[in-house]
């Protein structure tokens, strides 16, 4: 850990201060990357790159005008498509891949002048909890490198986590940024479906994908959000609504704050560990002022049922693009096209990317599609209507992120469904298209644990809020894996 | 009516009609016809990865146009939806169209037979899709080529309900499903650059069966003859099958324009399974009654409306009328020309314009425009210029049949009616004199004729005409020539 990036505030202090230039911090990123190669956090670096967007960046600090983000180094998780810089989403199938555009979020913090040295690992096509499924191989957690960082976005969380950058870009699927948030001791915020621009973010399953922030603290993630959120004409799912201003939204006490605890957040299969401290961090918010209220979310248990049927199906036809004739891997000396196309599928994707293409192919299939896909959406209403119900008495909602704390590398890898569990209490939130966040809440045998609190569509600012008032009064977001920074 | 006696056919169409949007239905990439292959490309024709479809909300108005043209109903919320099948020419692996909701449901036309009957055609839908690209399997050796510049363009699928009953009701009615979507400028018609395409779902069943019969689905024919063709060899294929104790598989069939045949596109039938469902990167798309309003405030005339006016206020004949309707642009042209006439006569318009001018625009005009290939929109004689022509002939500067020069020369180029008839001395000799000389002339010419006829044989008024008009080179006004001719005559 350098210290250089407890935060994005003091590095853009110290960029303002002239106490070092953009260069030198990308520099200093670039270096860290390297010391934390072992991590396997990123698929690429960009050191030419990064360099020329710090040039840029100091130049426009040189004549005072800059944003918050202005010279902050930081990664993109290799789901954003990157004009000229290879994206692969951690498939061989797009191993080789060079995008000729950039994708909204990218060019959101590329104006913002904000210096990206490089593209983070994450599961293939974003479909994992666990960061093994990588053509590029598994990332390892910063806090105990024998154990998972969580994924989707796992390399983004490691980077974050070991200090290599103060923040990385995540998606979220199905609790793809909040889970690793969890597992790596960062604050991790998947903001509300529509919010953030899917232009240029390679497809999961569109109507749960969702771009947006891993970092140390609330307050970082509000000025990454306030960068990237906005509307977006490209994307006919993003939200055409005014994005509100989030710095000021941050002084909201907790005074009066009604926080839902939701018992089923808390059932079969959360460790004792992991639920005590979730548990004492809610005290700890009821003592700064909030009021703690005992919720319901009665099919909160329906979720990793509808979340399975929902996300393959959409992924079935989402990734049926990959076929080896206009870009992307093909395979070799096709006999027909046929062969061309099973070849270059089963060659190209790795097992949970095949698994999930062959359960959602059959969720859509004649006969089964009233049975599986109708049903899961029927049941996704329901699961919305909870927590429409639940914001009539409350204001957020809270819970653990994850069941356990980070487990250790291969030892759910052949288990699939033990691996979809871990999702129990994110992927709902994906399913209603709320935004929640992943704050530090205390340890558990070494190993962080995430505190979720979920908000009512578009309620960004209360839900940074509430874990900025927090992490003013707690430093558990301050610790990292050498220490207390 | 059948050319099967105890036999009814029952067919379907499926018409593929391209909308002439500038920009295709979810990229701003160029719908042009004919550029280099892969030029009209943007990321989301491509299938980039990341890339994304936003509606094109002109396509989605000419679909509005449509539905209120036939009196459809326009659904408030209508959904895309991804139609998946793997297949090169496809970028996406699926295509993205419109299933269990679309834009334009219900609707009816008229349709005019060749024998003057009118059926009313009921529709079951028309909805929004994206057309594929193209496969060129002979531009290069062991190889196929990809062209996706089409794909991604717009398409109105317009599904007929089956209750058409013969292959001439079929054509008819895809005729007129033509001249509609031309009419409304929605669909530029183009066959041969397949804008307007059609698949016949075909069946037979025993006169007076209520089940309907196992159908068979002709794929791609982009002529009216050839769709004749197709579905006649079909019914005639399946009722012979019937006969022989044979079943019908229900199956795609390609039309062979060569054999006059169809044949079976697959070896054997493999259920399509294409896994519809509604495209989670497009909200359902909202139609507003203020939207509907708005289209439905720029729709013009439709053609069985403006046939009938020109039959009750014109005065046409129905067969002119009829013709006249086929397309817009030679509505606009006759209308023009009408109008033309008008402007220059005094009074409120002569009965005999409509008539005048409609003669002209179906004969002359077409004719002249066929043998070149050119449409209305282009003529090579303006409206105006027409017009000023038969009026030249109604005020008697020239005959009818030297109009008929006039107007060859004014189409090759040699400039307006008056420049034509004064370059080539063309005017009527209406001056009595000139014509009582002419006429002294060939009575002197032909004593005998001239005395048989005083005997008694008054055929030969029209050899005397017919040698004046030779004398004259055709420019002798005919009433006055008759008039004075039997004065002449007679004394």
């Amino acid at each position: 850990m350098t210290g250089l990036f407890t935060s994005i505030a003091q590095c853009a202090q110290a960029l303002r201060a002239r106490q070092i230039s953009a260069v030198e911090l990308a520099r200093e990123a670039l270096r860290a990357a390297q010391t934390h190669a072992d991590l396997n956090a990123l698929i690429s670096v960009d050191e030419t790159g990064a360099l020329a967007a710090a040039e840029r960046a100091d130049a426009r600090l040189a004549s005072g005008t800059w944003s918050s983000l202005s010279g902050i180094p930081f990664a993109h998780k290799d789901i954003f498509c990157t004009s000229g810089v290879r994206t692969t989403c951690a498939s061989r199938m797009l191993a080789d891949f060079v995008p000729p555009y950039d994708a909204g979020v990218v060019e959101r913090l590329h104006d913002a002048l904000a210096v990206s040295i490089g593209k983070a690992n994450m599961d293939e096509f974003a479909m994992g909890s666990s960061n093994e499924n990588s053509f590029f191989g598994a990332v390892k957690n910063p806090w105990d490198t024998a154990r998972v960082p969580g994924g989707s976005s796992g390399g983004s969380a490691a980077l974050v986590a070991a200090g290599v950058v103060p923040f990385a870009t995540g998606t979220d699927t199905g609790g793809s940024i909040r889970q690793p948030a969890a597992f790596c001791g960062l604050t991790g915020l998947k903001p509300t479906y529509g919010r953030v621009s899917r232009w240029g973010m390679i497809a999961y399953a569109s109507s749960l994908d969702c771009g947006g922030v891993l970092a140390r603290s609330a307050e970082d993630c509000m000025h990454v959000l306030s960068a990237i959120a906005g509307h977006d004409p490209r994307d006919a799912t993003s939200v055409a609504r005014g994005v509100d201003n989030y710095a000021d939204a941050l002084r909201a006490p907790l005074q009066g704050l009604r926080i839902g605890v939701a018992r089923e957040y808390f059932g079969a299969g959360i460790d004792a560990g992991v639920g005590a401290t979730v548990q004492a961090a809610l005290k700890q918010y009821e003592q700064l002022g909030a009021t703690l209220v005992d919720i319901s979310l009665p099919n909160a248990a329906l979720a990793i049922p509808a979340y399975y049927v929902i996300a393959p199906a959409e992924a079935s036809s989402n990734l049926a693009r990959y076929d080896g004739v206009r870009y992307g891997h093909r395979c070799a000396h096709p006999t027909s096209l046929e062969d061309l196309y099973t070849r270059t599928r089963a060659e190209g994707f790795g097992a949970e990317v095949r698994r999930r293409i062959l359960v959602g192919t059959y969720a859509l299939s004649a006969g089964y599609y009233d049975a599986y896909y109708l049903r899961a959406q029927r049941v996704r209403r329901l699961i919305a209507n909870d927590f429409v119900e639940a914001f009539k008495a409350v204001d957020l909602i809270a819970g653990p992120t994850t069941p356990t704390v980070a487990f250790k590398l291969g030892e759910k890898s052949a288990d699939p469904l033990a691996m979809y569990a871990a999702d129990v209490n994110t992927v709902a939130v994906n399913l209603a298209g709320l935004p929640a966040i992943s704050i530090p809440a205390g340890f558990r045998e070494g190993m962080p644990v995430g505190l979720q609190l979920i908000a009512p569509a578009f309620a960004e600012g209360a839900l940074l809020a509430a874990s900025h008032q927090f992490q003013l009064a707690t430093d558990w977001h301050r610790r990292t894996p050498g220490g207390a920074a | 009516m059948s050319m099967h006696p105890g036999w009814q056919a029952v067919i379907g169409l499926e018409i593929h009609a391209q909308l002439s949007t500038s920009s295709k239905l979810f990229s701003g990439a160029s719908t042009a016809y004919g550029a280099e292959p892969n030029t009209h490309t943007a990321v989301v024709d491509i299938a980039l990865p990341g890339a994304l479809p936003v509606p094109n909300h002109a396509a989605l108005d000419k679909a509005i146009r449509f539905g209120l043209a036939i009196g459809a109903h326009i659904a408030s919320r209508s959904v895309f939806a991804r139609k998946n099948y793997f297949y090169p020419d496809l970028p996406k692996g699926y295509q993205i169209s419109q299933y269990e909701l679309p834009i334009v449901s219900g609707g009816r036309l008229p349709v005019r037979l060749d024998d003057g009957r009118v059926i009313e055609v009921e529709l079951e839908r028309a909805h929004l899709e994206e057309d594929a690209g193209k496969s060129l399997h002979d531009a290069f050796h062991a190889a196929t080529g990809i062209d996706l510049n089409r794909a991604g363009t717009p398409l109105l699928e317009i599904v007929s309900k089956p209750v058409l009953h013969s292959a001439q009701e079929a054509v008819a009615y895809m005729r007129t499903v033509h001249t509609l979507v031309r009419w409304l400028g929605i669909c530029d018609g183009n066959m041969q650059e397949g804008s307007f395409r059609c698949d016949a779902n075909v069946s037979v069943r025993r006169e007076g069966a209520e089940k309907l019969g196992t159908r068979a689905e002709i794929k791609n024919v982009n002529s009216f003859r050839f769709v004749e063709k197709a579905i006649e060899y079909e019914i005639e294929r399946q009722i012979r099958a019937l006969e022989n104790g044979e079943a019908i598989v229900q199956e795609t069939r390609l039309y062979d324009a060569a054999r006059h045949q169809t044949r079976s596109m697959r070896g054997k039938e493999s259920a399509d399974d294409y896994r519809y469902f509604p495209d989670p990167d497009l909200p359902p798309l909202a139609v507003t009654l203020a939207d509907v309003e708005a289209v439905r405030a720029t729709l013009p005339e439709l053609p069985e409306a403006r046939r009938a006016r020109y039959i009750g206020e014109l005065h046409l004949p129905e067969i002119d009328a009829t013709q006249l309707c086929h397309d817009r642009a030679t509505v606009e042209y006759f209308e023009a020309v009408l109008s033309g006439l008008r402007t220059r006569d005094a009074g409120p318009g002569e009965k005999g314009d409509a008539k005048l001018a409609a003669n002209w625009v179906l004969g002359e005009v077409s004719a002249a425009r066929n043998a070149e290939h050119l449409h209305f929109d282009a003529p090579r004689v303006s409206a105006s210029a027409l017009a000023e022509l038969l009026t030249r002939v109604r005020e008697g500067v020239i005959s009818g049949k030297i109009a008929k020069d006039v107007f060859a020369a004014m189409w090759s180029g040699e400039g307006d009616a008056d420049a034509v008839i004064e370059k080539r001395g063309l005017k009527q000799i209406s001056d009595t004199g000139a014509l009582a000389a002419a006429i002294d002339a060939v009575l002197a010419e032909y004593p005998s004729q001239l005395a048989d006829y005083r005997g008694g044989n008054e055929k030969l008024l029209q050899f005397f005409v017919g040698q004046v008009m030779k004398r004259t080179k055709g420019q002798a006004n005919p009433q006055q020539l008759n008039a004075l001719l039997r004065e002449k005559l007679q004394s």
